[in-house]
């Protein structure tokens, strides 16, 4: 046990965190930033991505005509080609999960998650009553994981215990029905400090997954969060045994970003990490430029975005 | 097995032509050597040879001198400060230009990795042109009186391990400065030094205002005791540099020596850990270790010590050593036959003084020469692996208990070149810096340059400054 749940025993904890210098990091992420990735290794790269995307929509406009869209392209992203891999999972607002859930049994994507963002996403700003009845609703509905926001707020004035606890009493909704995603939302975090602060606490607490951002705050999954939270969770194994995943969402918008992150998987975290058990990319428009990437290399030109389906 | 390998991913190399033979640079021709010999130079990649060097006698080098001589009696020195800062001006944008190309040579001729020679090296051979071609025009700043003078004709020695950047180095704040220039490349890497001789010839400077002498020891013993030279500047090891400065002994000579250096990188247990194992790793491995700057003592505080090891060796075991034109290598090839026996011998010499050695598992292509990255662990400051430059990718590893004791192992050294400290804490990297006797100091990062920065050692790490204001007073005489 590395800690007791108290408020103390959390901060000390913390406390004794190597702290992260930024520059360091910040080179460190531009110098695995030139790997540069081709042929067969690039091809292996696009279909994995392709198999970690949380297909996702989360705008007020969505209705279930969309998200029935999204989900046929989920389980098939590229219909004249079933050799593509379905995505890893779909992810959407809560009152959406029942319409993915059933399109997804209904058109072959079973094994396809549904992943809910919970307890008052993206601020997280709401009483507990309600994140956990957020957080119910979504797993009732059909929802295997649960994307939750950590009280930025309470974080950011030193009230660990607060966020630690929410996490705790989230995990314990979920129970073995869902997988639980922290979203750290490291837009507004600010300091790479606080990303490794903030993913200890959430790793303590019982996530299964660490993610960056909600992606309605910029900047998102920027290479140098993602690398300290691929430490963090390298480090939390070497500690306790336990593998957590890591999800960056928001802002990897073309195949070179995703295959950026892949690499920096591969080279901080290690390759035990390449899988979508324990790698997830959030993204919407990304998938279509995997998708036109992989006809490129199949074909050798780029086909027109015409050729590939909106959602 | 790793289902993420990475697929070769090689620099074309279409863009250089390598002529089958090269002549001697001198009064802006390309000429025979009166010696009538050529050696070959090599690329240690393969182990194959790339071409074949004119190897410069004293009857050549005498040529040499008397061309600059001539070139800066009638027309160097009597340009005006602004001319001769376009020149440069024009010689850094060629370099820009033809970026490419020299790094895609560096890389054959001196193995290391393209990601370095593209990323670091050239682009920081074009930054000292763009500097010292800003300076040429407001010498009167450089804090050594209102008309400072060149000395005349300069005679530089460069090594093999960054040959382009020590090139520019020395070219460009001797050219800045009003002196014209006598150069030696180091045997093994003479190829971007004469590609280099090409952009003088492109930029249009005046013949005879940089000439290029290529060979082996000799050649650059008749550079140093030619008595039409007024200044030499050198690169390379402490025992040439001896030798230097006692053959100029009583001759009106002025040097500047660059030498070598055992850098104490110095982690304490407040560091940012993960950070710092990347700037030991960048300190030691960085250009194969052949870097007199190299981070290659570290000292690490005892109670972080197991973390920080543990951390380096996950971190080594990412390093890919290659092909040194594949875009994804870290560790290219060592640069010749004997400095890798150099280091073979060194150590073994570490694991017979009972040094615990570990690398990562590692592929060593079979042509060409190459050493796996290697950490030597439980190593006492009596070691020779403590005490020696080895110059090559080769870590020892000392602990200490408090930082006065950092301060006194790192200080424990003939050298004085470069060192590392890596704290959270400002006022403890403050003092530490205090203390240390390095001429460079790096805090949170290691092997980092600018052409604004001056560069040296203390003790028997060398004479003078190189870059920066502090450099530009290796080139001038003082005056009102």
């Amino acid at each position: 046990m590395i800690i007791d749940s108290s408020e103390s025993s959390l901060k000390a904890f913390l406390q004794t965190l190597p702290r992260v210098d930024e520059v360091g990091v910040n080179a460190r992420a531009a110098m695995l930033a030139t790997r540069s990735i081709k042929t067969t290794s690039k091809a292996w790269a696009i279909d994995t991505a392709i198999s970690m995307v949380d297909l996702t929509t989360l705008e007020g406009a969505d209705t279930p005509g969309k998200v029935r869209a999204i989900c046929a392209k989920a389980v098939r992203p590229d219909a004249t080609d079933l050799s593509v891999p379905s995505v890893g999972a779909v992810c959407v607002y809560n009152d959406m999960v029942h319409i993915a859930r059933t399109t997804l049994d209904q058109i072959g994507g079973k094994a396809i998650p549904v992943a809910a963002v919970a307890t008052a996403f993206p601020s997280g700003r709401a009483s507990f009553a309600v994140k956990a009845q957020d957080t119910k609703d979504a797993i009732n509905a059909g929802a295997a994981e649960i994307d939750m926001v950590i009280d930025r707020g309470a974080f950011l004035s030193g009230r660990y215990g607060e966020v630690f606890d929410e996490i705790v009493k989230i995990k314990e909704l979920c129970g073995d029905k869902a997988h639980l995603k922290v979203i750290l939302e490291t837009g507004e975090l600010v300091t790479l400090d606080n990303v490794r602060k903030a993913s200890y606490l959430a790793m303590l607490a019982g996530a299964d997954f660490i993610k960056t951002s909600t992606g309605k705050v910029a900047p998102a999954a920027t290479a140098p969060v993602v690398l300290v939270m691929l430490e963090a969770v390298r480090d939390y194994f070497a500690m306790t045994k336990f593998r957590i995943g890591v999800k960056p969402a928001g802002g990897i918008r073309n195949t070179k970003d995703a295959i950026k992150q892949l690499v920096l998987v591969n080279e901080v975290a290690g390759p035990e990490w390449l899988t979508p058990q324990l790698f997830r990319i959030g993204a919407s428009a990304l998938l279509n430029d995997l998708l036109l990437q992989r006809m490129k290399m199949r074909d050798g030109y780029y086909a027109s975005p015409s050729y590939v389906t909106l959602d | 097995m790793n289902p993420f390998e990475y697929a070769p991913a090689l620099e074309s190399t279409s863009i250089v032509t390598i002529a089958d033979r090269y002549k001697l640079f001198i009064n802006g021709k390309f000429v025979a050597p009166r010696s009538g010999k050529y050696f070959p130079t090599i690329n240690p990649a393969t182990g194959k040879k790339l071409s074949e060097i004119a190897e410069a006698n004293s009857a050549d080098v005498d040529l040499a001198v008397k061309a600059a001589r001539e070139a800066y009696v009638k027309v160097w020195s009597k340009l005006s400060a602004a001319e001769r800062g376009k020149y440069l001006f024009r010689i850094a944008r060629i370099l820009q230009e033809r970026a490419r190309e020299f790094a895609v040579l560096e890389t054959l001729d001196n193995g290391k990795p393209i990601r370095e020679s593209r990323d670091t090296d050239i682009p920081l051979v074009a930054a000292h042109f763009f500097y010292h071609a800003g300076w040429a025009d407001k010498l009167k700043y450089a804090g050594l009186g209102d008309q400072p003078k060149p000395h005349g004709v300069v005679g530089q020695i460069i090594p093999w391990n960054f040959p382009m950047l020590m090139l520019a180095w020395k070219v460009a704040p001797a050219l800045a400065t009003g002196n014209t220039v006598v150069l030696k490349p180091a045997e093994t890497t003479s190829l971007t030094a004469l590609l280099f001789a090409e952009v003088c010839q492109q930029a249009g400077l005046p013949n005879g205002v940089v000439n290029i002498v290529t060979g082996a020891g000799a050649t650059g013993a008749a550079l140093v005791n030619h008595p039409g030279i007024d200044k030499i500047a050198f690169t390379g090891s402490t025992d040439v540099g001896k030798l230097i400065a006692t053959s100029i002994a009583g001759t009106k000579k002025n040097a500047t020596l660059e030498l070598g250096g055992k850098a104490a990188n110095i982690i304490y247990d407040d560091a940012a850990i993960d950070e710092a194992v990347e700037g030991i790793v960048n300190g030691i491995f960085f250009n194969q270790g052949h870097v007199c700057c190299a981070g290659s003592r570290l000292l690490v505080q005892e109670n972080v010590q197991d973390e920080v090891l543990a951390k380096l060796k996950v971190r080594m075991s990412h390093i890919r050593l290659g092909n040194p034109l594949d875009k994804n290598t870290d560790i290219g090839a060592i640069n010749s036959a004997a400095q890798l026996a150099k280091i073979k011998e060194l150590s073994a010499a570490g694991e017979a003084e009972g040094a615990e050695r570990w690398s990562p598992p590692c592929d060593l292509p079979a042509a060409g020469f190459w050493f796996a990255p290697t950490i030597f662990t439980g190593v006492s400051q009596t070691h020779r692996i403590a005490r020696e430059e080895i110059f090559g990718p080769v870590l020892s590893v000392l602990t200490f208990r408090t930082p006065q004791e950092a301060i006194e192992k790192a200080n424990n050294t003939p050298y004085g070149l470069s060192a590392g400290i890596w704290s959270e804490k400002g006022s403890k990297i403050l003092w530490t810096a205090s203390k240390l006797r390095a001429g460079v100091i790096w805090a949170n990062t290691f092997n980092k340059f600018d052409p604004a920065s001056p560069f040296g050692g203390y003790k028997e790490s060398g004479w003078g400054r190189e870059g920066g204001r502090h450099g530009l007073a290796a080139y001038l005489k003082a005056g009102k």
